[in-house]
């Protein structure tokens, strides 16, 4: 019966090893702030940081999770960079329906803690396994270097 | 706008149609219209189930702490829709929009008018009863506001919340008022005194955010995906691989042995045409996804193929190109084509054929639905476009009354025209029928589902065929498309396009031509064919506009003046004297093709793209353009093609004119979105059969644009915002004119032509 770290709690599950976090979090867990896009790692639409490093929750199997910092878009707004990166997307009015966005700032915010200032080419880099399907990739690269921008000022 | 329209009363829908047709519009509706009932047509919205409600009682309440609660009764897809039409009533009705709460309406047409987001026409449709709607709240506290102080109406106004006594400087909040203005009477329409432009606090001046925004950033928001209830159980679906197959035999034994595995259920295939009907096989349900997913993979099931069995796209690609060289049902021809091509010297003639795959929608989102059925009533939360159509397939299946269903709109995660169809809701009220009493019951789609069973954008081969004279005058045009129809959702074994279809940029084009031809091809459907956003303006628009590309190369002339010259000066034309014709259901007179508004899109896009300018070997400039749901589109391509062929798109200028922009910021927003579903389906999408069954299945094969292949530059200019224009549509219009403009800049980077997408990489 594996224990996870959310967010900060611990929470308890009974489920299966293979089981993917996604769904663990998703279904049993009632946390449905990262979404099923694709479940082959192919969309990004799932991802949460382990231990602080992006990973693609759906092909991530819960076993790996346990013992280790799970943090989600539900805990992002008192994460430092987090919290700058969501008010970057208001900002911009990124959305459109939304529903990639989860996984395009979890992403985002793993990218600006590892490399605070990223290059246009950095951004594809990081960004290239996030899918938008209603195509809101110019404003998501306008949220991020503004966001970098902020986090920098900050740092002063 | 002072050019003087003369329009011809030819009525739409007439003699081509026959005695007894089936008539699919974009919105889905199947109606047999009778040639003599065309007489009778309505337009627009009052043409629409439902039609519309502009009742503020239905809309607005108003608490007594002063919080007004509007209702959006149309879903959120993506395109603003949930937030511009409360502030349109909101606006009018001089609400402030931080004491604003938008709730979503449940289906019930009866109620709110129409609730399908499909065609563009949410503001096209709306924006009018949305603003009587709420200059009638606005007077009712107006009036209430009077009695109150026992003044005449006319010396309050309402401002900014509350309503003021001009000479005493008395003032009520809208939550004092709010008791007493329900019970005023509701104004007349013709008592209405709606807002002059100039007093717009929120109409077209980009003050108003997203209402789900923040939660959409927090995680908060809640999708058709995200529905939880007490109890809920999830359930995924084997359906047959191919359309029409069905179920031979299956044994699941080993699926109820996976833990977590709940029961097995049977959904019946479909009977005659595909229409919104599930397309039958067996549903695993599970205590979560993940075991439903892996109780599915263990079942062990005997499919028989049925008549589609046997498509193949590369045998099938043959068949439409012949079918688009032969001569098919005409319908529409001025002139005489045939002889001025007949007549023609070999030099003169200039023929070329095109080619658009399938295309799947694709939403981030894949479908999904939860029923929950109790005491005679089934409770349905789920992402659709067409709420009401959800409604109608649950009663309809569950043998109940409309009233006994309920049908709570969520989010949707996208939708494209894809979740207008609710057959993933039938499926799950059909697996909920089979569970114990109040079983809540999510079904969802994979990824992988969802390629392989989508309503598929059809797949087409476009042959045009020109004679130019030596000046660079156009003397004849045939356009013939060979594409399987949409109407065959609707009716088995249809063939040739619907004249909704064929109207798509095909028929409805205003070149000043002489001899003009457009015919369409009588071919099968194999797959079930939906409507994707922009619908056949895509194929038309790809094959007409590179070829008016190919027509300015020819005649030695610049694109931008050819096509402008092809277009002749500003005028407009009633649809209706190019053919009998489909104006997207619109009056022509309300709606013309006004080519003065189309000319200015061209020159909008061209001006922001510098067209004309000096570029590096291997950069092209491209430019296309299209009139489809009443707005006019013109997008400049800049591409830069590298030694091995890839393509780089570096720039997109999009201009379009909608008329009236009622929320430019969201305009913009789906204008940019267009560009990247343009150039996706463009240089990338491509959906293919082998032996009846769909190829790819997830992002890695059907691939679409990511953030590094995305131009770093789109620029969109928004034009004309006249708002004595009725409105144009948005979502799709942005759409058609991408992908000619990105293989019209290709040629002229290159100096090769691409007339078949998805373009790869140029051999
Ligand atoms: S759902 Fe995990 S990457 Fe797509
Ligand atoms: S905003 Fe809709 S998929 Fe990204």
């Amino acid at each position: 019966m594996p224990q996870l770290n959310v967010n900060g709690q611990t929470r308890e599950v009974d489920v299966p090893d293979d089981m993917p976090l996604l769904w663990v979090l998703r279904d049993e867990l009632g946390m449905t702030g990262s979404k099923f896009g694709c479940g082959m790692a192919l969309c990004g639409a799932c991802t949460m940081h382990l231990d602080g490093a992006p990973v693609r929750s759906c092909v991530t199997p819960v076993s790996a999770a346990a013992g280790r910092a799970i943090s989600t878009i539900e805990g992002m707004a008192s994460d430092r960079v987090g919290q700058v990166v969501q008010d970057a997307w208001i900002e911009n009015n990124v959305a459109q329906c939304g529903y990639c966005q989860a996984g395009q700032i979890m992403t985002a915010v793993g990218l600006l803690k590892t490399t605070p200032a990223p290059t246009e080419e950095q951004i594809d880099g990081a960004m290239g396994g996030n899918i938008c399907r209603c195509g809101t990739y110019p404003r998501i690269r306008a949220a991020i270097l503004q966001a970098a921008d902020r986090l920098a000022q900050g740092d002063e | 706008m002072s050019t003087t329209v003369q329009l011809s009363r030819r009525r739409f829908l007439q003699s081509s149609l026959g005695a007894l047709t089936l008539a699919v519009t974009a919105g889905g509706l199947v109606t047999i219209v009778r040639a003599a009932d065309a007489d009778s047509k309505k337009y627009g919205a009052d043409s629409m189930p439902g039609g519309t409600v502009d009742d503020p009682l239905v809309f607005v309440s108003i608490a007594a702490d002063g919080t007004v609660t509007i209702v959006a009764h149309r879903a959120e897809m993506g395109t603003g829709v949930r937030t511009s039409l409360p502030m349109v009533v909101a606006d009018e009705m001089e609400a402030s929009w931080d004491r604003v709460q938008v709730v979503q309406a449940e289906a019930n047409e009866a109620r709110y008018g129409n609730q399908n987001v499909d065609g563009s026409r949410s503001m096209r449709h709306f924006l009018m009863p949305m603003r009587r709607a709420g200059a009638a709240a606005r007077q009712m506290l107006e009036a209430a506001a009077a009695a109150r102080w026992s003044v005449s109406v006319s010396e309050v106004k309402a401002v900014r919340h509350e309503v003021v006594h001009q000479s005493s400087g008395r003032r009520l909040g809208y939550g004092e008022l709010a008791a007493d203005a329900a019970r005023q009477p509701v104004p007349g329409t013709e008592q209405l005194k709606l807002k002059a432009r100039a007093d717009y606090r929120y109409i077209g001046k980009n003050q108003v955010r997203l209402v789900d925004l923040e939660a959409i950033g927090k995680g908060q928001a809640t999708y058709g995906m995200d529905m939880r209830l007490p109890g809920m159980v999830y359930a995924v679906v084997a359906r047959p691989p191919v359309v029409g197959g069905k179920l031979r035999r299956f044994d699941s034994e080993k699926a109820l042995a996976v833990p977590g595995v709940l029961k097995v259920v049977e959904i019946p295939a479909f009977q005659g045409a595909p229409a919104f009907q599930p397309l039958g096989g067996v549903a695993v349900v599970a205590r979560n996804t993940w075991a439903a997913i892996k109780g599915r993979e263990a079942l062990e099931i005997e499919w028989d193929d049925g008549p589609n069995g046997g498509y193949d796209s590369a045998d099938f690609r043959k068949t439409l190109a012949e079918a688009s060289r032969a001569t098919g049902k005409t319908i529409r021809d001025n002139g005489d084509t045939l002889s001025v091509w007949n007549g023609a010297a070999e030099t003169e003639r200039f023929a070329a054929e095109y080619y658009i795959p399938h295309l799947a929608h694709a939403s981030m989102e894949p479908p999904v639905a939860t029923v929950q059925i109790k005491e005679g009533r089934a409770e349905v939360w789920t992402s659709v476009q067409n709420p009401e159509a959800a409604r109608t397939a649950v009663a309809t299946r569950l043998k109940l009354k409309p009233e006994d269903v309920k049908v709570n709109v969520l989010l949707l995660g996208g939708g494209f025209g894809r979740k207008s169809k609710p057959d993933y809701v039938d499926e799950a009220a059909i697996v909920a029928r089979a569970m114990p009493e109040g079983t809540p019951v999510k079904l969802v789609w994979t990824r992988e589902d969802d390629i392989h069973h989508d309503y598929l954008h059809t797949v087409s081969a476009e042959r045009l065929e020109a004679v130019i004279d030596k000046t660079g005058k156009v003397r004849s045009w045939l356009h013939r498309s060979a594409a399987p129809t949409i109407g065959s959702l609707f009716a088995e074994g249809a063939k040739g396009q619907q004249l909704f279809e064929s109207a798509m940029s095909a028929i409805n084009m205003p070149y000043q031509i002489p001899n003009v031809r457009v015919e369409t091809a009588e071919v099968a459907a194999h797959a079930r064919i939906g409507w994707f956003r922009s619908v056949a303006n895509i194929p038309h628009a790809f094959a007409a506009q590179c070829f008016i590309a190919e027509l300015a190369h020819r005649a030695g002339k610049d694109h931008r003046q050819f096509a402008l010259d092809l277009i002749g000066p500003a005028r407009q034309i009633d649809p209706g004297d190019m053919a009998d014709t489909w104006n997207y259901t619109e009056s022509p007179e309300r709606y013309p093709y006004d080519t003065g508004r189309l000319r200015g899109v061209i020159e909008a896009a061209c001006q922001g793209a510098k067209w004309g300018r000096e570029l590096p070997k291997g950069h092209g400039l491209g430019l296309a353009f299209c009139y489809s749901f009443m707005s006019y589109t013109a997008t400049v391509v800049e591409v830069a093609v590298d030694e091995k062929g890839q393509v780089r798109v570096l720039a997109v200028d999009m201009a379009m004119d909608c008329g009236p922009q009622i929320n430019p910021e969201r305009i913009r927003a789906q204008m940019e979105g267009g560009a990247v579903m343009g150039l996706s389906l463009a240089l990338t999408s491509e959906i293919t059969f082998e032996k009846g069954r769909v190829k790819q299945s997830n992002f890695h094969d059907y691939q679409v644009l990511r953030h590094n292949a995305s131009p770093r530059v789109i620029r969109t200019h928004l034009v004309n915002d006249d708002h004595d224009l009725p409105p144009g549509g948005v979502g799709e219009p942005p759409v058609p004119p991408v992908a000619p403009a990105l293989c019209n800049a290709i040629f002229a980077a290159t100096g090769k032509r691409v007339r078949s997408l998805p373009v790869g990489t140029v051999a």
